[in-house]
């Protein structure tokens, strides 16, 4: 069963891939999206077997992959409780993606592509969540980065998006870096990369000290702090974090299955799989608490300025990943994994629903050029208000059991960063709710911005902008340069010839194969939270979770978090009302006001809008030296030093010798030829030499 | 066969080709096919007989197998031939592209037709010779030798500055085979035999193997190409022909890392040891160097020349680590590189024969109407960026893996070459692949022909399939290797004993 689950997906893939032309769109739609179905279904009849029931681990190993010396990596499915969870949450969203997608590109002439490229990613992924060693989690990791990489650069005539592609792909890779030395590390300490082995020796190595890289660390520290690395990049983590907004050019459906339910939370995973490992390196948890709070502070508060409503959603994305590394440093691991089961079903879902509302505006993402689209697309903004709720942490709603937990979690741990974590992930719930609802503002109430828009260019638009948002006047025209790739809702789809501009857009609502996966994660995003609270992190969680997670004895976060003052257990609830008042009383009844703030504070407003700069500086600080670094050695090293010096200075001297002594008609081969003749007679003649005597 | 054995037998059968070729008259169009088709032959029965000499080898035997040998010039040198397990991926190697170069130059070349084929062959002779040569003489002969067909293909149906370039591959070549030359003539000397075998067992006195080492390392670090002796080969592979440089990437470079692996490192251990510093730093030299050169090239091939010599920067790394993750994965990226670059050549080849021009700027968009080659040239790109799942991968993680057991800080500077590696390729494929389609010159490019998809599908499944099941290489050299480390660690252990007692 489970190497269905995991291998069906590679199937679609390969027919997809190889015969989408033969067999047509269509056909591999269904196909595709059919066998995700199936491995969907089996993903739960896993769930309830495995955490529910009685199974234990078990890992069947398929193949042998690379065997060296003593390294020994196989191709296995580790199946825990954790597995389990992943396969869910991966083949469910999957499969309504899937699903979804035959409505959102129906237009687009290379479905077969697109397809293939979503159950390459669901495989990949799948292999990440299954694998019984370092090696093979990282074939998954850099299987979900390549298929990312495709699905990013999927419209491959806009620049914006091949830019954004290989961005995501180089920047993952810096936290690949990091991973690829942490598995060098950890062979290097127990001899091994399989969980199983490595997780044993792992409380022997706890305090020993190692010697790498020029000083004396705390073996687990640096060991966990390399793995880390690798979460950061796959995960968006602050510092690493720049490629996730871009990468909002591929398809709105890629957004929500890559971007923001899956493969941004293998960072999660990853670390919650190594609990052992991080149990032992309470610094480098500590390392984890401050990145995941600064995290979660950081994006949200990018998130409060955005246009693109693609980019708000990404900055969510990237804000509620912090809050799981958050739960990870504490050490409560499993709220972590609880948090990140609720946030897909609730990300994907406002995904999607932002999907519903760019389908519906004809590929426009500026919420500026939005507005009053509750009565024309109603569907669509119930699902999104839903969506919204859950993610605020709407009482009894999904992120209202995951998320407040975890900052209660946060406030009782005793673990350095903790108070720091604390503090940022309780006003970044303040700011979730301000941006949540200033998204649902900006699109669906308000008098419509897209009427008078229509038929109008982009920027000719300004004007419009009064009723609601940031205006561009605000923006001096260097910040306007500096994010002009986030304007990009007109010039985004020049393939989408059945939606040429300039004619009367009339929002509608999309049709039922978009909306039913709606439903269902809706239905997640209302209930996960209420359901599955007991087993994730409650009183059942022990036989749920058997062993797949661990904690050190001393560690009894999971029970503290309860013992947490009653204010700290309302602070979440009271943040995210203060952030929908203050929201709803900006962009509802005094829409200048965030006019009039984004003029007043223009530095912060722009230090904001501009993402606090973190592309021009990594810009300025690695890709430029990178390139003149290169120019430099080709030209100046290798040119002028080497060449100067070696075989172009050697070749005019002799060229001026031979120029004036022999003016003969030689080759080069000549040359050849009887430089050799006169070795081989050399060695011919010390060996009649060395026979004589 | 005629008292030969089959090493004999792949050895010379390309020359059997070649008597052939030559015997044909004319130059008319049908005599040239026939040129091509009897090329082609030939390669492919070589590549068929290689397949038989694998059937016949024992992989869990560590010694050399195959043997065969008699006296040549007397009593002392001889004629002897056997191959192991760090040699047998070689000759399989070679056998195997040498049908592809046949192909790919079915078109493109058009004149000195014959010339060229017999050029190919020869080199086919000189480079299995060098592969399976059992003694010092003989490996020299082909070693050198095989420079002089490549030398030729460079020189006559090269690109505009092909004399240039041939000189330059000359100049740097040359220095580094004398000083080799008088390398063994210097371990005759205390030996007294030229025989590899018995060399492989002699204790050369430690002053002596610092200075044959060099004397090799000059000769084997300009074939690998390593920094700074490596700027002969951008220039060479922009002249060469396709098929040339598919041979030149895919088998020359590795005759260097050959040469490494079955002279400097059994032969001369203390020396290996001593060095070892040495080659890492050129090592990640190159690997870090070269990488952001390439970053910057503006034409094709140069990029994947530079691209190589990176590669090759973790060959040498993983070869002086000395331990078996090391030097399998040394040998591991030999192999690989060698089809994962001869394949990206074979891609620049593809759109130059197209629009005549190698020059980056020049493409763009050509998924649009070429989006077979687009996959093609997405897998081998992917491979050389040591993707997991592809060849390329398994190479660099075993070399890596094996560096940082050696030394920490030489892992982590190579390791930034898996994010350069990404940045340069993909720029790369971005620039040729992805973008609109606008120049007019490219609008009529037509997708891969049948004789193009011919040569690139089975480069590409020999890519992934030894990316998911690379046991057929590591398990051909795990005994030969583990030979070579247990003999290598028993030696330095000898000296130290050695030591002790002087003390």
């Amino acid at each position: 069963m489970y190497t269905a689950i995991v291998f069906l997906p590679l199937l679609g893939f390969l027919v997809a891939g190889l015969f989408g032309r033969q067999i047509g769109a269509r056909a591999s739609e269904i196909l595709t999206t059919g066998l995700l179905a199936v491995s969907a279904i089996l993903s739960w009849v896993a769930f309830f077997n495995v955490g529910y029931g009685n199974a234990g681990l078990t890992v069947p190993v398929i193949a042998e992959w690379i065997v060296s010396g003593g390294v020994r990596v196989d191709w296995a499915l580790r199946i825990d409780t954790l597995t389990v969870v992943m396969l869910v949450v991966v083949n469910t969203v999957s499969f309504l993606v899937h699903l979804y997608s035959i409505g959102y590109m129906h237009e687009d002439p290379h479905r077969s592509r697109f397809f293939a490229y979503l159950s390459l990613f669901t495989f990949a992924m799948l292999m990440l969540v299954t694998a019984d060693n370092l090696v093979q989690m990282f074939f998954g990791w850099e299987g979900v980065g390549l298929a990312s990489y495709l699905l990013i650069g999927f419209w491959y005539e806009r620049p914006s998006a091949n830019a954004a592609a290989m961005k995501a792909f180089v920047v993952n890779r810096v936290g690949d870096f990091g991973f690829a030395l942490g598995i060098f590390l950890i062979f290097a300490l127990t001899g091994s990369v399989a969980f199983d082995t490595i997780f044993a020796a792992a409380p022997g190595l706890a305090g020993k000290s190692v010697h790498v890289f020029g000083l004396d660390w705390d073996a687990m520290t640096i060991t966990c702090l390399l793995l880390f690395m690798g979460a950061m990049g796959k995960s968006a983590q602050f510092l690493l974090h720049t490629w996730l907004p871009d990468a909002m050019e591929g398809p709105t459906p890629v957004s929500a299955l890559i971007h923001a339910a899956t493969m941004v939370t293998a960072g999660v995973f990853m670390v919650a799989r190594l609990s052992p490992l991080f149990e032992q390196a309470p610094n480098a948890l500590s390392v984890v608490v401050v990145v995941g709070a600064t995290t979660a502070f950081f994006a949200a508060t990018v998130g409060l300025v955005q246009n693109d409503i693609k980019r708000v959603i990404a900055y969510s994305t990237c804000s509620q990943l912090g809050y799981m590394f958050v739960a990870l440093g504490v050490g409560g691991y499993s709220l972590a994994i609880f948090h990140l089961f609720t946030h897909a079903f609730f990300k994907a879902l406002l995904f999607l629903g932002a999907g519903s509302v760019i389908h519906a505006m004809h590929h426009e993402q500026d919420m500026r050029n939005m507005g009053g689209l509750a009565r024309r697309i109603p569907v669509t903004f119930w699902m999104m208000t839903i969506g919204t709720f859950a993610l605020t942490g709407l009482p009894l709603m999904a992120g209202f059991f995951s998320k407040d937990a975890i900052i209660e979690a946060a406030f009782a741990s005793q673990r350095p960063g903790a108070i720091y974590a604390f503090l940022l992930t309780a006003i970044a719930a303040g700011l979730t709710s301000f941006y949540s609802w200033r998204l649902v503002y900006l699109t669906f109430f308000g008098k419509p911005r897209w009427e008078a828009h229509a038929g109008e260019g982009l920027h000719g638009a300004a004007a419009v902008h009064a009723g609601g948002g940031e205006v561009h006047r605000d923006v001096d025209p260097h910040a306007h340069d500096a994010h002009g790739h986030d304007s990009h809702g007109h010039d985004a789809h020049g393939h989408d010839a059945g939606h040429a501009h300039g004619h009367h857009l009339n929002p509608h609502e999309s049709p039922n194969v978009m909306l039913i996966p709606l439903y269902v994660l809706a239905l997640g995003a209302i209930f996960a939270g209420l359901l599955f609270k007991d087993k994730f992190i409650g009183a059942g969680g022990e036989g749920f979770w058997k062993q797949a997670l661990y904690y050190a004895p001393t560690n009894k976060i999971l029970e503290d978090m309860h013992h947490v003052p009653t204010l700290v257990a309302f602070v979440a609830t009271i943040m995210m009302l203060i952030g929908f008042v203050v929201s709803t009383y900006m962009y509802v009844f005094s829409p200048q006001t965030p006019v009039r703030l984004a003029q007043r504070h223009g530095l912060i407003y722009r230090f904001l809008l501009n993402k606090w700069y973190f592309d021009e500086l990594y810009d300025f600080l690695f890709v430029r030296p990178a390139f003149w670094l290169g120019r430099l050695f080709w030209k100046g090293g290798d040119g002028r030093i080497i060449d100067g010096l070696g075989p172009d200075g050697v070749s005019a001297r002799v060229i001026d010798v031979a120029g004036r002594v022999v003016r003969l008609q030689t080759g080069f081969v000549y040359h050849y030829a009887f430089a050799m003749l006169i070795g081989v007679a050399a060695i011919i003649t010390w060996y009649l030499l060395g026979g004589v005597r | 066969m005629f008292g030969f054995g089959i090493l004999s037998g792949l050895v010379f059968l390309p020359l059997v080709g070649v008597a052939f070729i030559l015997a044909l008259r004319g130059q008319d169009e049908a005599t040239l096919g026939n040129v091509r088709w009897a090329a082609l032959f030939t390669t492919l029965i070589t590549f068929a007989l290689s397949l038989w000499a694998w059937s016949q080898f024992d992989t869990s035997n560590p010694g050399f197998q195959l043997v065969e040998q008699k006296s040549w010039m007397g009593s002392g040198l001889s004629y002897k031939l056997g191959v192991d397990g760090i040699s047998m991926p070689f000759v399989l190697l070679t056998t195997f592209q040498m049908p592809f170069c046949i192909a790919a130059s079915w078109d493109s070349i058009t004149h000195r037709v014959k010339e060229y084929m017999v050029c190919f062959l020869v080199l086919e002779t000189l480079m299995i010779g060098v592969f399976s040569a059992l003694d010092l003489v003989l490996f020299y002969v082909f070693f050198e030798g095989g420079l002089i067909p490549m030398f030729l293909i460079i020189g006559v149906w090269g690109g505009k500055r092909r004399i240039y370039a041939s000189f330059k591959f000359f100049l740097y070549t040359l220095i580094g085979s004398l000083l080799m030359l008088l390398a063994m003539m210097a371990m005759y000397g205390v030996a007294g035999t030229t025989d590899i075998v018995t060399l492989l067992k002699t204790d050369f006195p430690s002053s002596m193997q610092k200075w044959l080492w060099l004397a090799f390392f000059a000769s084997f670090a300009v074939k690998m190409p390593m920094w700074p002796v490596h700027t002969w080969l951008p220039d060479a592979h922009v002249e060469a022909p396709t098929a040339g440089s598919v041979i030149l990437a895919g088998i020359l470079l590795k005759m260097g890392g050959y040469g490494f692996i079955r002279f400097s490192l059994p032969m001369f251990p203390e020396a290996s040891q001593y060095f070892a510093p040495l080659v890492w730093t050129l090592s990640v030299i190159a690997i870090v160097y070269t990488s952001l050169v390439a970053l910057v090239q503006e034409d094709m091939k140069k990029l994947i020349a530079y691209s190589s010599v990176a590669h090759m920067g973790f060959v040498t790394m993983g070869l002086f680590s000395m331990n078996t993750q090391g030097v399998q994965g040394a040998v591991f990226q030999m192999v690989s590189h060698g089809f994962v670059s001869g394949a990206l050549f074979l891609c620049v080849g593809v759109v130059y024969d197209r629009l005549h021009t190698r020059d980056i700027a020049a493409y763009g968009g050509l998924v649009k109407t070429m989006p077979l080659y687009a996959v093609a040239f997405m897998i081998f790109t992917m491979a050389n960026v040591g993707l997991p799942g592809t060849s390329g991968f398994v190479g660099e993680f075993l070399t890596l893996l094996g560096a940082f057991g050696a030394n920490t800080w030489v892992a982590f500077f190579a390791t930034t070459g898996v994010i350069l590696s990404a940045a340069y390729a993909l720029y790369l494929y971005r620039r040729v692949i992805f973008g609109v389609l606008d120049k007019p010159a490219l609008a009529g490019m037509k997708d891969l022909t049948a004789r193009e998809i011919a040569l690139l599908a089975p480069l590409a499944l020999l890519t992934i399939w030894y990316g998911v099941q690379p046991g057929a290489i590591l398990n051909a050299c795990a005994a030969s290797v583990d030979l070579l480390i247990k003999n290598y660690d028993a030696a330095l252990k000898a000296t130290k004993l050695a030591a002790l007692v002087l003390n």
